[in-house]
């Protein structure tokens, strides 16, 4: 029988911005790409999330300016946008001197289980968990980590956060238990619950923390980036601020995979992408984390680096990429691989660049730039 | 009573200027999320604090409690401050 030819479909980006979310379209061999015009300009945009269950769907979280946060959705694709009738917002506290968190913004947006349609979860700045059981029309806390009594002895006061506000992040779905739930926190560490939030568990040992701070204490750790592999949901990966890491489950211990990286590179960064078919491989993009952290390329010279082998060597990627007097970085949320064979990565910068490779990271080239700071990337087909 | 809407707002009602019923500030902007879903948080926060840098106006005077009475031949100038640069 005739091998069939599988047929190659374009890749989409939806691309959130400082300034708007914009849209970036391939052909079916990812090497042209067009680049829509600015959707709600002016708006903030923190993350554009295409549901897989429901591909007309895609939901947009957003602060303006001076305004409180809202989520915006849309139903066909990208073409209009309506507001959520209730976006996340934590409970009312109406006791005298009990500490009120209010809602800056949803910083990450994650659908839920496939056996779930219409469930979403959104992770928020202060550190928040929501659910939305609707497709994203109304959300609600989750009290099982809002609420918890251990919440401010875990998240630490608002000044312990990151430099834009602390924030809930890569908020993980096991795809094999709708109940399997990870989190991470900047500040607060990762946790875990069986019970789909109720009761959560923190999974913080064998993390770094800045030497100094006491490693027993919850706020001092500071994930920025978890990623669980598709093909292998045992499997964690971890772009931490001091370090990046593996854990295999169900052990509980990280391993500092980062230690395997060039000593003068080191193992600082925020994104981190892994392989959709293969456990062994994932990526990252390293930035300087010297004296006062910089946050930028390496000498001004960006580069991701990529392991084969789960961690135990690096290699350097930076084919494409400016050889020098580049100082940009990319944000835990702006860098993000296709399912394609091979895989096609992309690295939006906060310089306002997109950045791809059509086989895995071995050539990059600029598809967008001029664009407003970019906060997050993530692929769709549309 | 009259209420003027400033431009970042402008997306729920389409125009400058709206009418809203209410005999206290927190009813006409209750009156308003009525009228245009969404629009009272973003200018309140789920505690019922007025946003750090939404400002409501009658004539010179600022109203900075949510329980402010008001007069419906008045009108009410919300305003977003200026900063940021």
């Amino acid at each position: 029988m005739a091998k069939q030819k599988r047929i190659a479909r374009p890749v989409s980006l939806l691309v959130a911005t400082r300034k708007g979310a914009f849209i970036l379209k391939s052909d079916a061999a990812r090497r042209d790409w067009k680049v829509s015009a600015p959707i709600m300009l002016g708006v903030i945009a923190h993350h554009l999330v295409q549901d897989p269950r429901d591909p007309k769907v895609i939901l947009f979280s957003a602060r303006t300016g001076h305004l409180g946060p809202t989520m915006y959705r849309s139903l066909d694709k990208g073409r209009s946008w309506k507001e959520a009738k209730s976006p996340p917002a934590f409970p009312k506290v109406v006791a005298e001197g009990a500490k009120k968190h209010v809602l800056d913004h949803s910083f990450w947006l994650t659908p839920g289980h496939a056996s779930e349609p219409g469930v979403w979860y959104a992770g928020s700045s202060p550190q928040g968990l929501f659910r939305s059981e609707d497709g994203g029309d109304t959300w609600q806390p989750v009290a099982g980590l809002n609420d918890h009594p251990e919440y401010s002895k875990w998240m630490g006061a608002q000044e312990n956060g990151t430099p834009d506000g602390p924030k809930l992040h890569s908020v993980l779905v096991d795809p094999r238990d709708r109940n399997h739930l990870y989190v991470a926190m900047s500040s607060g560490g990762v946790h875990e619950s069986l019970d789909r939030g109720a009761t959560w568990k923190p999974l913080v040992k064998g993390l770094a923390v800045v030497e100094g701070f006491p490693a027993d204490q919850l706020y001092v750790h500071d994930p920025h980036c978890v990623r669980l592999c598709p093909s292998n949901p045992d499997r964690l990966y971890q772009q931490n601020h001091c370090g990046i890491y593996r854990l295999d489950r169900p052990g509980e211990e990280w391993v500092r995979i980062g230690d395997n990286m060039p000593k003068k590179i080191g193992d600082v960064g925020f994104p981190l992408v892994v392989h959709p078919r293969d456990d062994k491989v994932c990526w990252v993009f390293p930035m300087d984390g010297g004296t006062v952290w910089p946050r930028t390329a390496i000498e001004g010279k960006p580069a991701a680096y990529t392991t084969g082998n789960a961690g135990k060597s690096w290699q350097r990627l930076d084919k494409g990429l400016p050889k020098k007097d580049a100082w940009w970085t990319v944000k835990r949320q702006a860098m993000c691989g296709d399912a394609r064979d091979p895989v096609g990565l992309y690295a939006g910068t906060t310089s306002g660049e997109v950045w791809a490779s059509r086989d895995q990271g071995k050539n990059w080239r600029c598809i967008a730039r001029h664009l407003p700071e970019i906060y997050a990337l993530e692929t769709a087909e549309l | 009573m009259r209420v003027t809407i400033p431009s970042p707002l402008l997306s729920y009602t389409n125009r400058r200027e709206v009418a809203a019923d209410g005999g206290t500030l927190a009813d006409v902007l209750q009156d308003l999320e009525r009228q245009f879903p969404g629009i009272r948080f973003r200018m309140i926060d789920e505690h019922d604090q007025i946003r750090t840098h939404m400002r409501f106006f009658v004539g010179s005077n600022e109203l900075r409690e949510l329980r402010t009475p008001l007069d419906a031949g008045q009108t009410l100038h919300i305003v977003q401050a200026l900063s940021g640069g």
